[in-house]
């Protein structure tokens, strides 16, 4: 077997989990153990994290509205797979060394994470109550009602999170 | 997390396989080949996600299969290096702690790169992270098997390993290459082909429960914290 390359591109963890879930619901072959296996464990994996209420449209209005603040392809990628919904998430994900990040462009960047992916929980914690469905759009209403009884987050985030959903409709 | 790798290879149609459309017959045996094993300096393969080219099959005297050169692109896991990921705790030694992503088990945050202060508890057999709070006294925090836990990659270690063999039984697990089985088995010293080395020495990683709050470190007012307060027997943290 030859490597032509080793890293053509990158994936978002919303890619890996619609290709497995593709493979996942065809046909199931014998022999094919192995890919059984790695499929349904990292199915598991992908559909606790937050790319499960993720669409092309929300990544892609998401990394339109990251163009402004000068970050590197790697922490964009970082972000979208695992949004930042607080101000430490966000200085963990973005190397701000050179030219540090004020307070204010890290509230709105919390502020997209929600607009774009729509309240989405505050820490990936796996048997959270919230009855993730897998419909990809219009599932803001569920999400609002079971934001209240999640763990407590800063106040000035839980508000702004329920007026946005309508103005961010396509 | 996931990297798309372009690779090269001559697949063999065994002729039971002919009746077969090419592409599919060519999928399967890549992902019969590839799913779930650790190829060297690439990362561990999950799935096919596309067949770029086929060239002509042809056959080989002597053998009746066809021989088709493919060239593809296979998803697959490899962190960048200095990217966070969120795991499970699998289990503590002294070494460090042991995390797993359910796909992948080898990742091990040593010792050193813990918080600072962090002490090992025989007893409990976790790690625990002594807190200091400001008046001088220490909040023990425990990191307990299952806990999810974020940490940054800080290296990736490739090995090289000997072919492993064909699978014996279900319960008998293949060593080697396959990483999704547990590494080591007593009888032969075992490489693990990949292995992540992971840090969870600064502000917002470890145990996801410590960071709830949005980043405060000070516990006092929070309610979640009562419970590690008397957390004598290490039940730790069960936010549910």
């Amino acid at each position: 077997m030859e490597t032509v390359n080793a890293t053509y591109s990158y994936l978002t963890n919303m890619e890996v989990m619609q290709v497995l879930q593709k493979i996942k619901s065809t046909k199931k072959k014998f022999g094919l153990r192995n890919l059984a296996t790695v499929t349904y464990e990292a199915l598991q994996y992908l559909e606790e994290s937050p790319c499960k209420t993720q669409t092309r449209e929300g990544i892609i209005s998401y990394v339109k509205d990251l163009a402004n603040y000068r970050l590197k392809s790697h922490e964009v990628l970082q972000m979208v797979n695992d949004p930042p919904t607080s101000p430490l998430h966000t200085q963990l994900l973005i190397d701000d060394n050179k030219s540090p990040l004020t307070d204010e462009e890290n509230e709105k960047i919390i502020q997209l994470t929600y607009k774009h992916f729509y309240g989405v929980e505050p820490t990936p914690q796996p048997a959270q109550a919230q009855p993730q469905s897998a419909a990809k759009e219009s599932k803001r209403a569920e999400q609002k009602q079971s934001q209240p009884p999640a763990a407590p987050q800063t106040e000035g985030q839980a508000e702004p999170e329920k007026e946005k959903p309508d103005e961010a409709n396509k | 997390m996931f990297v798309l790798a372009e690779l090269k290879d001559t697949v063999r149609i065994a002729p039971d396989q002919f009746n077969l459309q090419l592409v599919d017959a060519v999928r399967d045996e890549i992902d019969r080949k590839l799913a779930n094993k650790v190829l060297l300096n690439v990362g561990l393969c999950i799935a096919l996600k596309e067949i770029v080219s086929l060239q002509d099959s042809i056959i080989l005297p002597g053998d009746g299969a066809s021989h088709t050169e493919v060239l593809f692109r296979y998803i697959v896991f490899r962190p960048m290096v200095g990217t966070v990921m969120t795991g499970k705790i699998r289990n503590c030694s002294r070494e460090g702690v042991h995390v797993t992503m359910g796909f992948f088990d080898d990742i091990l945050i040593p010792h050193a790169a813990l918080q600072h202060p962090s002490r090992f508890d025989e007893a409990e057999q976790a790690w625990v992270w002594e807190y200091p709070l400001e008046d001088g006294a220490k909040h023990d925090l425990f990191m307990d098997v299952g806990e999810p836990i974020k940490f940054r990659v800080s290296r990736e270690i490739f090995e090289e390993t000997s072919p492993v063999g064909p699978p014996k039984t279900d319960a008998q697990s293949t060593q080697g290459p396959s990483t999704s089985t547990a590494a080591a088995t007593a009888a032969q010293e075992t490489k693990t082909p990949y292995k992540i080395i992971g840090a969870i020495n600064e502000s917002g990683l470890g145990v996801l429960s410590w960071w709830d709050q949005q980043g405060k470190e000070d516990y006092q007012d929070d309610e979640d914290n009562a419970e590690y307060d008397n957390d004598e027997d290490g039940e730790g943290a069960c936010e549910e």
